[in-house]
């Protein structure tokens, strides 16, 4: 191993760890890779340096440029590292539900923030953030939710790192955002063996946060094909903060509130295998939840629900 | 009857109601009966050829139909029906 030249090449090659305490089923193997181990914390730089040098490569970026982008937080922050880095100004359009140290993170790099509705949720925030790109020429969107480069990078990089340490994986599990993960992931593994399935986890939203005024409003991402996954599971955020909480018990792991979903859905899985191995994606670290009390208020307080947390 | 739970989006189509009751075996009579019951939702979940609308997700016990039998996944009193729209996902 040499040094990283930039903190870019530090991206990736995330630990890969068998959680056998947490798993309610010895005759399976369940491994969870831990994405929380990247620079700022979260998957979403692997996305992050691909979506913002696929700008640079196809010569969408030029001196007055400026690179927006909706998120509900963790893709911002991996975008204003990756931007702080090679000098572009980042505006992300964020739901204005998200826990604190997202919007803290986002400052220290020196992101602008425009806040969208809480009550519509991503959908609102992919909204605006397409409106405003019409607004200025300045403007150029990597956008996550339709640019192919997001499942390259898992692809290219989540994948292969998956095969290398665990070829005998035969369940992927990971939780559906932009359904990059589960798309490039889910690909390069049935490319080392046609029978890997995949299952994407996906949150229950709150009643607070389902503010849609019609079903028009509704959004599947350009990147996501439904039929390229082998099921789709709705966790609630109780049911996530309670496996997440075991999680840390049993394993020490610290992990964010959609690694209790996934978790959730890979146990479900486990509970129904006679043998076999499963990797589980969890796609931050608990640090960004703090704020919150995720580890000790009640999971059925519905306030819970009215937070972003994915 | 086997409770489904209606999104706020839809709500105006069955008085306001969060959950409402309805009869089937499967999924799909489920949803027919339904839309017998209320029939403001039918052009909100099926598309004119009798399909699932694009942008409507239903759910059994969690599990998106879609990936089970869809329309004839089978449903009891017991199973907890859940409809909701298509939202993007936290990323």
């Amino acid at each position: 191993m040499s040094p990283s030249s930039t903190l870019l090449d530090a991206i990736g090659q995330t630990p890969l760890v068998e959680i056998a305490r947490f798993n309610p089923n010895p005759a399976v193997r369940l491994l969870v890779k831990l994405e929380g181990a990247n620079p700022t914390g979260s998957v979403k730089d692997r996305i992050a340096r691909y979506l913002v040098e696929d700008l640079e490569r196809r010569g969408r970026l030029g001196a007055d440029s400026m690179i927006i982008e909706p998120t509900s937080g963790n893709t911002g922050i991996s975008l204003a590292m990756v931007c702080r880095l090679k000098g572009w100004p980042l505006t992300v359009v964020m739901p204005s539900n998200v826990t604190r140290e997202r919007r803290q993170m986002l400052g220290i790099y020196g992101a602008r923030i425009i806040e969208s509705p809480a009550e519509k949720g991503s959908n609102g925030a992919v909204a605006m953030a397409r409106e405003l790109l019409a607004t200025d020429p300045r403007y150029v969107m990597p956008d996550q939710y339709a640019n192919p480069s997001n499942p390259q990078a898992h692809y290219e990089t989540t994948g292969p790192e998956i095969i290398a340490e665990c070829p005998e994986i035969d369940v992927f599990v990971a939780g559906l955002g932009t359904g990059g993960t589960l798309m490039g992931v889910g690909r390069r593994l049935r490319e080392h063996n046609p029978s890997v399935r995949v299952y994407a986890a996906e949150p229950m939203p709150g009643e607070m946060v389902q503010g849609l005024r019609s079903l028009e409003e509704g959004f599947v991402p350009e990147i996501f094909d439904p039929s390229a996954i082998d099921g789709r599971f709705l966790v609630t955020t109780a049911e996530s903060i309670e496996a997440l909480r075991r999680l840390t018990a049993t394993e020490g792991i610290f992990a964010g509130v959609s690694a209790g979903g996934v978790l959730v859905v890979a146990s479900q899985i486990a509970s129904q295998m006679e043998s076999g191995t499963i990797v589980a994606l969890l796609a931050d670290g608990g640090w960004k939840y703090l704020s919150e009390d995720i580890w000790s208020r009640d999971p059925d307080d519905e306030a819970l629900e009215a937070l972003n947390l994915w | 009857m086997t409770s489904v739970r209606i999104p706020p989006v839809l709500r105006e189509h069955v008085d306001g109601q969060k959950e409402v009751g309805a009869m089937g075996e499967t999924v799909g009579e489920l949803i027919r009966d339904l839309v017998a019951r209320h029939p403001g939702l039918g052009e909100q979940l099926l598309t004119p050829d009798g399909g699932l609308h694009r942008f409507v997700n239903v759910y059994v016990n969690g599990q998106d139909v879609r990936y089970l039998q869809e329309f004839e996944t089978p449903v009891t009193e017991r199973d907890a029906v859940i409809i909701l729209p298509a939202m993007a996902g936290g990323a």
